[in-house]
């Protein structure tokens, strides 16, 4: 699907990014700007702008591609997004705005008073940033490739560089008003479509999703291998075009696919006939539309564990994510955060409900990407598929330009509190200087790692960085702010034991195949025992190291959990006095 | 307001005649010497329980919300597996397990969060009055 419409629409994206960004540059320009602006920040707008760096890569593409692929197993990922708020909501998010804390690093260092605590916060939360970085890159590319047909690495190349130069040149940087509105772009470019596909669906008879069937062409289909692909054909199929079958050199003539498995040349062109059963990609199980839309359908071993450590990730992983927690300080005190979380709570519901409509519409209209493995391009591919002429090219490029502010407003989010952390605390490097080249490299970390990766579906990759998420930086937030037994070796302790294991984990799935032996799942999905390891770990030891309990801590609880306007600062009886 | 000590002495002396003074400032005494604030900000064993009970509340809400909400959700995945029936049971012409993860979870998200918030204030508030009350 080349389509000029949609390579206008990502370029208006791309510059209106950075026009907006350089325009910020001259609102913004000093801290004390910043800080005020950020005072008079509404709920609302708070809310928005949080929805706008939230929702990636994972929610715009790929959820509906895993949902497309995997069935409803998969839909615990927006359930989970989600979710994950009303834990942050319940848990977290007006201590820690009380704390004044406004990266991770920061509420380590306030609550433990202790600088090496605040070292271990930093790298993992370094560590989970390029994680989540990667997939947004790669999502980036695979839209690109989509829409266009160029190189994967080109997507992620722009993005990274846009990111970049922005953030670099001090534009995007916690402009609350331009998050704000790229969460109501991106749920304008995710809904008009879905509300003209389905009409269209309508008028087509609304078929059937859940037909005992194998999901099969509606037309002569022509595919572009553009991987060297290993395919199921459940049935024999009479295709017809150019490329590589099992080493065999075929020249734009028919071919006979028996049943079986097959490998497909890279750059191969084929036909496929109207009606015939879909192959599918090698990975992925063969089901009919209607076990399809069971649970438990995804073939994947041990699903119900792998149901049960995605919810444990997503439902606790929320809060540790870098770029989320930077927002909670533009509110004003801690009840007007918890208002703002549960707008949040709000406006990801609504986005939500989206996505599995595309996953579901593209079982019917786009199934050859179950047999090239591209299935996180189904909401890119479906608009234009399913309506001819303009209109159809017109969505899709909506829903293009709104994947690519997806990916730019995540990025952005993610690049700055990144940098924040290595100029503070890695590179121990001052100033704007410091802050650009530690800009430069957190953009080219995540950028490297795409070319290694072996290109995983975004939503797993995504559910790895809220794994590690959940185990390391959960823990500390939990813990730190319930109970004033923890410790700062505990807390070290704690974070290391969760955090490494989910993260050695998260890599090697990654960049090495594991294929099907029994321990994949676990590596694919550690949050079921690495969470539990991190709390307790953390807890234990600390109940072992009584005596280095922080200095202060009754002081920090009454911070983190009084209301501001008490005048309970605990900073000694003078203002009670004043008060009384 | 003090009466001079009686002198000792087993005769009983004639009445006496007393002052009563009052404060020489017009301004209002400092009403509430010791209130709970005060108790909290100079970290006495009563600022500590003010302080232990907030904080105990604020917890049991918040841990009570989330496991309401989470063992309700977490069942879903095992009842799917036990009873795979019930994944072919229809609702408003969507599965089972579609409806419940698609439309019925978000609106319970909501109202999860909507009592936590109205909860947690009230118990805000009333640490409020308790720690200002003299």
């Amino acid at each position: 699907m080349t389509s000029g419409y949609a390579i206008v629409a990502v370029l208006i994206v791309a510059l209106g990014t950075i026009l907006v960004g350089a325009y910020g540059l001259r609102v913004s320009r000093t801290t004390s700007d910043f800080y005020v602006a950020s005072r008079t920040v509404s709920p609302w707008w708070n809310a928005s702008a949080i929805g706008g760096e939230y929702l990636s890569a994972a929610s715009f593409v790929g959820i509906a591609g895993l949902i497309f692929a995997y069935g409803p197993d998969m839909l615990w990922f927006p359930v989970g997004y989600t979710a994950g708020y009303l834990v942050l909501l319940t848990m977290v998010a007006a201590p820690l705005r009380r704390s004044g804390a406004y990266t991770l690093p920061d509420f380590a260092e306030a609550r433990f008073r202790s600088r090496v605590v605040r070292g271990v916060a930093s790298v993992l939360a370094l560590a989970i940033g390029w994680l989540y970085l990667l997939p947004q890159l790669e999502g980036a590319g695979l839209t690109l490739n989509t829409v266009t047909g160029a190189p994967d690495w080109v997507g992620a190349l722009i993005v990274a560089v846009v990111v970049t130069v922005n953030v670099m040149s001090g534009g995007m940087r916690s402009i609350t008003f331009v998050q704000a509105f790229q969460y109501w772009l991106k749920l304008t470019a995710i809904t008009v479509p879905i509300v003209f596909l389905i009409v269209v669906w309508q008028v087509h008879g609304a078929e059937s999703m859940t037909k005992p069937e194998y999901p099969q062409f509606r037309q002569d289909t022509k595919v572009t291998f553009s991987h060297q692909t290993t395919i199921h054909a459940e049935r024999s199929i009479f295709i017809n075009g150019t490329g590589e079958i099992d080493g065999l050199r075929i020249e734009n003539a028919g071919h006979v696919l028996t049943d079986g498995y097959h490998r497909i040349g890279h750059g191969s062109e084929f036909t496929f006939p109207r009606g015939a059963p879909v192959p599918h990609v090698s990975t992925m199980a063969h089901n009919t539309n209607e076990s399809w839309a069971q649970p438990e359908s995804s073939g994947q071993r041990f699903p119900l564990y792998g149901v049960y450590s995605l919810i444990i990730a997503t439902f606790l992983g929320t809060m540790g994510l870098p770029h989320v927690i930077v927002r909670f300080y533009t509110n004003p005190n801690g009840s007007a955060a918890r208002r703002t979380t549960l707008i949040v709570l709000g406006l990801l519901s609504v986005f939500y409900l989206m996505p599995p409509l595309y996953g579901a519409l593209g079982r019917l209209y786009t199934p050859e990407l179950l047999m090239t493995g591209q299935t996180d391009a189904v909401v890119l591919v479906l608009p234009a598929r399913m309506i001819d002429g303009i209109g159809g090219q017109l969505l899709g490029a909506l829903v293009a330009g709104g994947a690519f502010a997806a990916f730019l407003s995540t990025s952005s989010g993610l690049v700055v509190s990144l940098a924040g952390v290595l100029s503070q605390d890695v590179l121990r490097l001052g100033g704007v200087r410091g802050f650009r080249i530690s800009t430069v490299l957190a953009g080219i970390v995540p950028l490297a790692m795409t070319f290694v990766s072996t290109g995983m579906p975004v939503a797993d990759m995504v559910g790895l960085a809220f794994a590690v998420a959940a185990s390391s930086l959960c823990p500390l937030l939990m813990l730190g702010i319930w109970s004033s037994r923890i410790t700062t070796i505990g807390a070290i302790a704690g974070m290391l034991a969760g955090g490494v294991p989910a993260l050695t984990a998260g890599l090697v799935t990654m960049f090495t195949d594991t294929g099907d032996s029994w321990h994949t799942v676990l590596l694919s999905r550690p949050a079921a025992w690495t969470v539990p390891l991190g709390f307790s770990v953390m807890y234990v030891v600390s109940l072992l190291t009584r005596r280095h309990v922080p200095p202060g801590v009754q002081r920090t609880m009454v911070k983190l959990h009084a209301p501001e306007n008490l005048g309970l600062d605990g900073s000694g009886s003078t203002t009670a006095d004043e008060r009384s | 307001m003090t009466t001079p000590p009686p002198q000792g002495g087993s005769a009983p002396k004639p009445t006496q005649r007393v002052v009563v003074t009052s404060p020489r400032t017009r301004a209002p005494r400092a009403r509430r010497p010791y209130s709970g604030t005060r108790e909290i900000n100079e970290q006495s064993e009563l600022g500590a329980v003010y302080m232990r009970t907030l904080i105990k509340a604020q917890r049991r809400l918040g841990l009570s919300v989330c496991l309401v909400v989470c063992t309700s959700l977490g069942l879903l995945p095992l009842l799917f597996t036990i009873e795979p029936d019930l994944g072919k049971a229809q609702v408003l012409g969507l599965g089972l397990p579609w409806f419940l993860l698609c439309v019925a979870t978000f609106p319970m998200l909501l109202l999860a969060g909507w009592f936590y918030v109205r909860q947690a204030e009230r118990s805000e508030r009333e640490f409020a009055e308790l720690v200002e009350r003299p």
